[in-house]
């Protein structure tokens, strides 16, 4: 497997999608490849700080018209 | 009255294990411990535990206010741009998103958990997204699924020896091998300029693969709830969540690395 083979392969072997003669190929690679290494590091790095982006605040608008609609839901 | 750390933390200790034994509709937890136990498992794992799943889900039909609040801060936002992409009207948008909490409301009673609550309320939205979309004829998105599966590079093909070289070819070139983050530290990685990075890198991303990795990667779906949501192959899934996330990558390289 080359390192530009294996840069495409990341996502399946990180959903665990490799078939398992392919995955052993992708871990030999990654054994005796630092640049390859890195690059998985890398992914897991990026999927890591993308899960902490966090989503802008709702405004007062939005909260006002939710509380609304719950406290109708509760009436009925 | 100033009570010691100690007391809210034994205090939590004592809830949760009453809470374990007695059973979830038998004793319901003050609000407090309610939230302390969300805080406590943090955000994403709450949402995976389907004991606290079901502590908010009891507090729901309670008409515990506070319980909605947290709930609508989780996702609100996250309804609202997923709806989006199936709707061009900003204002429908918003409707759409406040149909789904009504329905999530009224539907609590018949909410049995098979699914996560969030996959649940996640599906409720995509459902009324798709019938108004189709009302009004827009079915991009699907389409754009449907064709993201381009097959170009997801790293610059000259950072690799070239296939025709004599020793390694298609082996990353010395000078432009990806390097270590493990050195970068913590505080520097997760800054509010990095997240900014990430932020712009995400919003720049064509729709397919903006809502994949929004889906995957921000609220957390798994790959299954993703392509039930969406209707897409578990493949086109994966190759739009591999794009998406090789272009953040490398705006988090550029940025980290600039010399690569």
């Amino acid at each position: 497997m080359t390192c530009k083979e294996l840069v495409e392969l990341v996502t399946d072997y990180l959903e665990g999608k490799l078939p398992n003669e392919v995955r052993m190929h992708f871990e030999d690679h990654l054994s005796g490849c630092k640049g390859c290494t890195n690059y998985l590091e890398q992914m897991r790095e990026t999927i890591r700080l993308t899960g902490r982006l966090h989503e802008e605040n709702l405004s007062e608008q939005q909260k006002d018209d939710l509380l609304n609609l719950f406290r109708d839901w509760k009436k009925t | 009255m100033i009570l010691p750390d100690w007391w809210d933390a034994s205090r939590l200790v004592f809830e949760l294990f009453a809470w374990l034994v007695v059973g979830t509709d038998k004793i319901a937890l003050s609000r407090p411990a309610h939230q302390q136990i969300i805080q406590a498992v943090g955000m994403k794992e709450s949402m995976h535990t389907s004991e606290v799943e079901a502590s908010l889900i009891n507090s729901l039909r309670a008409g515990d206010e506070s319980a909605f609040t947290w709930l609508v801060e989780q996702y609100h936002t996250a309804l609202v741009r997923l709806a989006h992409l199936f709707v061009r009207d900003s204002s429908i948008a918003e409707e759409l998103a406040q149909e789904t909490w009504l329905a999530v409301l009224q539907g609590l009673n018949n909410f049995e958990g098979r699914s996560s609550l969030k996959t649940w309320i996640f599906t409720i939205l995509t459902n009324k997204a798709k019938t108004r979309s189709r009302r009004e004829q827009r079915s991009i998105v699907f389409s754009d699924l449907e064709h993201g599966t381009s097959d170009s590079p997801t790293v610059d093909p000259e950072r690799f020896n070239p296939p025709t070289a004599d020793r390694s070819p298609n082996h990353w070139m010395a000078e432009s091998k990806p390097g270590s983050w493990a050195g970068i530290p913590e505080d520097l990685l997760v800054s509010q300029e990095v997240m900014n990075l990430i932020g712009q890198a995400v919003a720049a991303l064509p729709e397919n693969q903006r809502i994949v990795i929004t889906l995957r990667d921000l609220y957390d779906l798994s790959s299954d709830e993703v392509c039930n949501i969406l209707t897409i192959s578990e493949t086109n899934q994966r190759v739009l969540l591999h794009r998406a996330r090789a272009r953040v990558r490398q705006s988090l390289e550029k940025y980290f690395q600039p010399e690569n």
